[in-house]
């Protein structure tokens, strides 16, 4: 029982200290986790991460979840999880309440009228990042025009370019690879 | 039953958002013209909210807009939702974990999924940078709104170019664009 609350309190801990999310995490997840607690080595949360990155879903709670899940199973997975997202919860339904309030004010509309210009060029700089680890080759950059084009143009749910492009990255590799 | 559809958007996104972080952005997009629970200006608002606030910014998105929509219970619902995939799948995973990550089809699904993650992204950025930069509903120049362009232009030499300022947290630049944004009166 006493791990089960060690794993909620240090990764509540992580969930505090990360700002801006996923990568922002790894040299704090390395002084908790390995450092302080042991309860992982420095290649075993390299891979945790790698994981973390190709399965579906928040990377944080990814890793979170299978540092639980290693050390107590079950329930350590669900206490590690739950410690991850609470400081999120709580801080975001604080201020959520306070914005509601203040929306109205001049100021306020201003600033977030500049905020959201940061923003654009915040994602903007994102995509530049990813797009050099994602596309890499001709086919990749097939996929990606075809998949831009698809949710420029159509409303369609993003679940079917997803599944798509994982059956096309299937195709390509696995099918492509049979014939050398 | 707002909790349960609530529960059920945020478990599709935390199923399909692969890639972590902005991943999520174009299924909140899909969620927002879909359902009307929050506008795109919203998003962008929340957007911002998260990079300035601890936390993952999957969860604080989910949070945010479950709280706005329907209140505690719907933040919790969300949140939920969101984490209930990953939290399944990594249990299933663990268990057969160097298999999983060497597995050709795996390697062969990640390498189109990527680019696909990527242009969705890119997608929803584009939809927020119409709002944002440009006023679709003018004719002519109108159409480009400058201030807001030239501030667009001044963050992306700053976060890409300038030796030392462009390592600075991404919360220093929301500050600098909400600075301009009350003394030009955006």
């Amino acid at each position: 029982m006493k791990e089960l609350w060690m794993l909620l309190i240090t990764f509540a801990k992580v969930g505090v200290m990360t700002f801006g999310g996923g990568m922002a995490m790894l040299p704090i997840l390395q002084r908790e986790v390995v450092e302080n607690r042991g309860w992982a080595t420095e290649a075993e949360l390299a891979d945790y991460f790698a994981i973390g990155q190709c399965t579906p879903g928040i990377i944080a709670v990814n890793t979170a979840t299978f540092i639980g899940q290693k050390r107590r199973g079950l329930l350590g997975a669900i206490f590690a999880t739950i410690g991850m997202v609470l400081p999120s919860l709580v801080i975001i339904m604080a201020l959520a309440g306070i914005i509601g309030q203040i929306s109205h004010i001049a100021a306020v509309k201003h600033a977030f009228a500049g905020i959201r210009v940061c923003v654009c060029v915040l994602i903007f700089n994102a995509v530049v990042k990813l797009w050099r680890s994602a596309v890499k080759d001709g086919k990749a950059l097939l996929i990606f025009a075809a998949v831009l084009a698809l949710s420029l143009l159509t409303d369609i749910t993003p679940v079917v370019p997803v599944l798509a492009a994982a059956l096309a990255g299937i195709l390509i590799k696995v099918a492509g690879g049979a014939k050398k | 039953m707002i909790f349960l559809q609530l529960f059920y958007e945020f478990f599709k996104t935390g199923l399909f958002a692969v890639g972590g972080g902005l991943a999520t952005l174009p299924f909140l997009e899909d969620i927002s013209q879909r359902t009307g629970w929050f506008t795109s200006a919203q998003l962008a608002d929340m957007l911002a909210i998260s990079e300035s606030t601890p936390g993952p910014i999957g969860v604080n998105m989910a949070t945010y807009v479950g709280f706005e929509t329907a209140g505690i219970l719907g933040a919790l619902c969300a949140s939920a939702g969101l984490v209930m995939p990953s939290v399944m799948l990594i249990i299933l995973v663990s268990k057969v974990l160097e298999k999983f990550r060497t597995n050709t089809y795996v390697e062969a699904a990640f390498y189109g999924l990527r680019p696909a993650s990527v242009a969705m992204v890119a997608s929803a950025g584009i939809g927020v940078a119409m709002t944002t930069l440009f006023n679709l509903t003018a004719s002519g120049f109108g159409v480009l709104r400058w201030r807001e362009l030239v501030l667009a232009a001044v963050i992306v030499v700053l976060t890409n170019f300038v030796p030392k300022v462009k390592k600075f947290h991404p919360i220093v630049f929301i500050a600098l664009a909400a600075a301009v944004g009350i003394i030009f009166e955006f």
